[in-house]
Formats: C-alpha cells, structure tokens, sequence
C-alpha cells in the first residue's frame, strides 16, 4: 500500500510499505478514505515529540471502511464507513470505564502519561497512523463508530479530533452564562473552541493569533472579537485593557508547544528541542485571565519540562484544566449541533491533497503558505 | 471615581443573552452544563464502552517490546510501527530500562536516539533502491506554488524564525561534515 513515511525531521515522503494485518482478536483494518493533518502532527514532523521513529506513518484524524475484522469483532463488519477517534482505547481499564478514554492505560506501553494515539510517536504507542491507504485500528468494538449516513467524509473526519477537541476545550473552560472567553489560537481547534464558547453561553469571545487570514476566519466562522498579538507591544495588558481591567473569566491555550510571540521561548522549544513546549499561548493565558479564573489546555505539548510561570498561576487563585480529549464522548451531543445548524465542521477546510503529494501539504501547512487552515488528505484508493 | 475590577460589580456585556441568541446560531445551547458531554470529568459506566471483556486478551509480543518502567507489565496491545534497530535502537532500549518517565534523562535520550535514528537511515538510504530525495522530501516545491513570499507578507511572527528550519535540518550534517573533513585532514597529514 501507499503510506506516508517519517524521514526524519522536515521530512515526510510517500512510500510503499506492508498493509497492515489483523495483530490481536479485536483489531479491524479500515481503508482510509479521508485523513487529515492536525497541528499536533507538526511537533512530530518538526522532531520535538520523543521516540519519533524514521519510517512510522503519522495521521492520527482518519475515517474510512472496515476491510477486515479480527475474530472476537462484533459490532463492525466489512465494508462499514466509520470514523475513528485518535484515541486507541480499550473500553475497560479504570480510566476508560471512568469514561476517560484519552488516558487509556492498557494501549500504551511506552508511557503511563500518555495513553495511545495512531500515528504520534512510540511516546503514544507506536502505532501507525491514517495517512496511508489502510491503517490497524485496535479495539474495533469500542473506538470506532459507523459514519451516520447524512454526514459527509469531509465533516467526519474532523469529528475524530478537531472539532472533537475544541468542543472538549471550551468544557474545560467550565464556561457560565456571560463569561469573556479568550482563545489563545485561531488554528482549527482554536476555531472550534471558539465556536463552541457560544454553545455554552459566553458573553464575549475573543481570539489572539498573529496571522490575520485565521483571524478573519475566527470572526466570520466563530463570531469572534479577534487581535492579532504582533500589532500590540505586551498582549496581556491589551487584553486587561479591553476587559475593563478585571480579565477574562476563561482562557483557552488552544495553540500548544509551538507558540510564537517570544523568539527565545520558541527557539527553544521548537528549534532546539530543550523545552517540552513553547509555553507562550499558556503564560499569555495565566497572566491575561482575571483571578479565580479558569484555563482551559488542549493544546499538545511534550513530555519534557516547559517554563511555565506557574508562581502567577498559583498567585491568582487559577484553575487549570487539562486533557487530550476523549473523543467518542463528544460525538452524540456533536451529532446534535451538526444537525441543528450549529456547526459545519468543514466550513474551516482549506485544502484537499493527494497523499501523494504529502509533504507539499505538511510544507504548507507548517509554514502557513496559501492561506492554509485545515489541509485535509486524500488516499488514492478514497 | 474607581471602576472594576476596584468594586465589586461586573462590567455589563454590550450583547444581552436574547440579543447573542439571535446573532449567534446555537448560543447556549449547551448553557446547563449537564447537557455538555465532558460533565462530570469521571462518569463510571464500563457497560457503555463496547468493551466485551474486564482485561483484554494479549497481544502476541513478536519481539521483546520496550516500555515504560512506570507499567508493571507490557501493556496487553501495543503499537508495532518500527522495532527499535541499530545504534539508536540500542539508546531508546536504554532509555526504557533505566529511567522513569520522570526523568529528564529518559526524555533527552529518547530524543538523540531519534536524531541518530534519522543519521543511520539517511546513510542508509543511500544503499537502497529508494534513497532520500531532499527536494521532494521537505515539501518546498510548495514555496513556488503555494505562494511562499506572498504568504509571508504582513504582520506574522513566524517570518523571523522560518530561516532557522533549513538551518535545524542541515546544521548536524555541516557539523558532521566539517568533523569528517578535520579527522581526514589529520589522518593525511600524520601519513605524510
């Protein structure tokens, strides 16, 4: 089969490499027939996520059809179409029957922090990814789920993490009617957390980026009061400034281990590999949310030590809620506002590219080339 | 006179809730937080997971698989994309065998067995029938079709570091290289 290949940092390329067969009773194997790549996979393609091995094939947002199942499958059957959430999980550890499944404990022998996710390093699992003509998918009982057949390929894979995680976000956020939400970010989780700040009542959104193409997208796809963080000299007294002094009640770190708006913190980070993260989007967050407030982290950072100014966090009485979101526990509320008109998942889609032209669509979407949001990828056998 | 936050009240929002509920389509839709899916964070229900078993049955372990020595067993499935091989292979096995995920150590150990892994399949590739293309690899075609100076036009801050990625990637190679070079030259020199 086709697959994208890791080659080492900066470098992905399009290979022939073994189809993936059934490894343990419960697996299904699932034709990929849309994959995307998400802002998580850049701190892989860039080499900042430990135990990133040369040859693994990243892709971590797919859906697809079920070309074969294990013996002990029982809810899928091939030739379903289903979406699967990034979280491999295996339903029944103390964490999956908690109902939090991004922590699953029995997938990921290569970390207890992390559970296991397809296509993001040894750290989650070593597990191949989506973009690829076919991919393993562990757990088919418990993961994946049949596409509703009113949902569209392109809508459903953003389903399996974007929008998944952004609506996560704005949860974590503990949002109350009226609250000033400020979404750190207007990539497509920041989108959709901002988007999904209204569902649960917030009183104003605003969005901080640096790209004003995204920025346009936040206030025309979100509804969002946006600035772009270069044209002020210290954002956090911006954002005090147009908050009457007080500060947001929420802020949403939707932007992860590699912030730009401090050249050191970056450099650091994402260049020299000597941080977990880039914390930027975090301290903005912790200084520019009111006392008593709440942050909300769903962006992706390492494993390693990042210079958080957790002495401001603590000082201001913040809470700090975190996790990788566990996906599927999103989807039927989801489902809801897709069909109710709330949310058009794709409406942020800006490119759709072959898999055969990969690394041009990681290129761009790394460096923020041709107005790129969300590419999407398209297997040739889709 | 003082303001907030020096008092106590709230500064009014300029939109009331019906005003936000026309303009934005599904405000509050989810207001109660027991409609949000994510509420409450622990919600024991083992029975709703499709799962169909307490403990997963094992994968067979087709090699001996490295892993975390926080876990007190290997993980009953595990992900099998690319078996630990050669000199970095022999760093990430050292890194899982001695030090705990708390350990800076683990993680900066993991991270050079991942630049040495890149060096031993970059030298590698040049024996194969498929050996490494930079061009093609890197994806920077895209700078002439995707509008690589236009897209940089504008206030963005990451314009300033976008020179250092060509510098990240080639850097060990000159600094490789100039190495080789010095090392042949004494060789040389001392045979003379």
């Amino acid at each position: 089969m086709r697959a994208m290949v890791y080659r080492g940092p900066y470098r992905v390329r399009v290979q022939e490499k073994d189809r993936p067969v059934v490894e343990h009773p419960n697996d299904a194997i699932v034709r990929v027939t849309r994959a995307a790549i998400c802002g998580s996979d850049l701190h892989l393609y860039h080499g900042m996520m430990p135990d990133t091995r040369v040859g693994m094939t990243f892709g971590h947002e797919f859906v697809g059809v079920v070309d074969e199942v294990g013996p002990s499958v029982r809810n899928l059957k091939p030739g379903d179409r289903v979406m699967v959430p990034f979280n491999v999980y295996c339903g029944s550890c103390f964490f999956c029957a908690r109902g939090l499944y991004s922590n699953c404990h029995n997938v990921n022998p290569n970390a207890t922090a992390v559970g296991g996710i397809y296509g993001y390093s040894h750290t989650c699992g070593g597990y191949d990814g989506g973009q690829a003509e076919y991919v393993r998918v562990p757990f088919a009982d418990v993961g994946p789920s049949p596409i509703p057949e009113w949902m569209d390929d392109d809508d459903a894979v953003l389903l399996t993490d974007a929008l998944a995680t952004g609506y996560f976000g704005a949860q974590l956020g503990d949002i109350a009617e009226g609250d000033v939400v400020v979404v750190f970010g207007a990539g497509p989780v920041g989108l959709y957390a901002a988007k999904s700040a209204w569902l649960m009542g917030a009183g104003r959104v605003i969005v901080i980026d640096h790209l004003d193409y995204r920025l346009e997208k936040a206030a025309s796809f979100a509804h969002a009061e946006t600035y772009n963080f270069a044209e002020y000299d210290d954002i956090v007294v911006h954002m005090k400034k147009i908050t009457d002094h007080l500060g947001a009640d929420v802020a949403i770190d939707a932007v992860g281990a590699e912030a730009d708006g401090n050249l050191l913190q970056h450099v650091t980070a994402a260049k020299l590999k000597l941080q977990g993260g880039s914390p930027v989007a975090l301290n903005w967050a912790i200084d520019s949310v009111r006392k008593g407030g709440t942050i909300s982290v769903m962006g992706a950072y390492g494993p390693m030590f990042s210079a958080v100014k957790f002495g401001d966090a603590m000082n201001k009485g913040l809470t700090l809620r975190t996790n990788q979101c566990p996906v599927k526990r999103q989807w039927p509320r989801l489902f809801e506002h897709i069909r109710n008109g709330y949310l058009k998942p794709s409406d942020i889609v800006t490119h759709r590219i072959p898999l055969e032209h990969v690394a041009e669509a990681y290129h761009i979407f790394s460096a923020k080339l041709d107005g790129c949001i969300k590419p999407l990828i398209v297997p040739n056998a889709a | 006179m003082p303001t907030m936050p020096y008092t106590p009240d709230k500064p009014k929002l300029a939109e009331s809730p019906d005003e936000l509920r026309a303009r934005i389509p599904g405000w509050g839709a989810d207001l109660d937080p027991a409609d949000r899916p994510a509420v409450p964070k622990e919600r024991f229900a083992p029975e709703i997971t499709g799962a169909h078993w307490e403990f997963p049955e094992r994968q067979p372990e087709k090699w001996p698989r490295e892993r975390s020595i926080e876990h007190k067993f290997l993980t009953p499935v595990f992900g099998t994309s690319c078996p630990p091989k050669g000199l970095s292979g022999v760093i990430r096995r050292y890194s899982y065998r001695r030090f705990s995920e708390g350990r800076a150590a683990h993680w900066l150990l993991l991270l050079a067995a991942d630049r040495v892994d890149t060096a031993e399949s970059r030298l590698g590739s040049l024996f194969s029938r498929n050996p490494d293309n930079p061009v093609a690899e890197t994806g920077v075609r895209s700078e002439f079709t995707h509008h690589g100076l236009s897209s940089r036009r504008g206030n963005r801050v990451d314009k300033v570091h976008h020179p250092l990625d060509p510098v990240v990637v080639a850097a060990p190679w000159v600094l490789a290289g100039g190495v080789a070079f010095l090392l042949v030259r004494r060789v040389a020199r001392r045979r003379r």
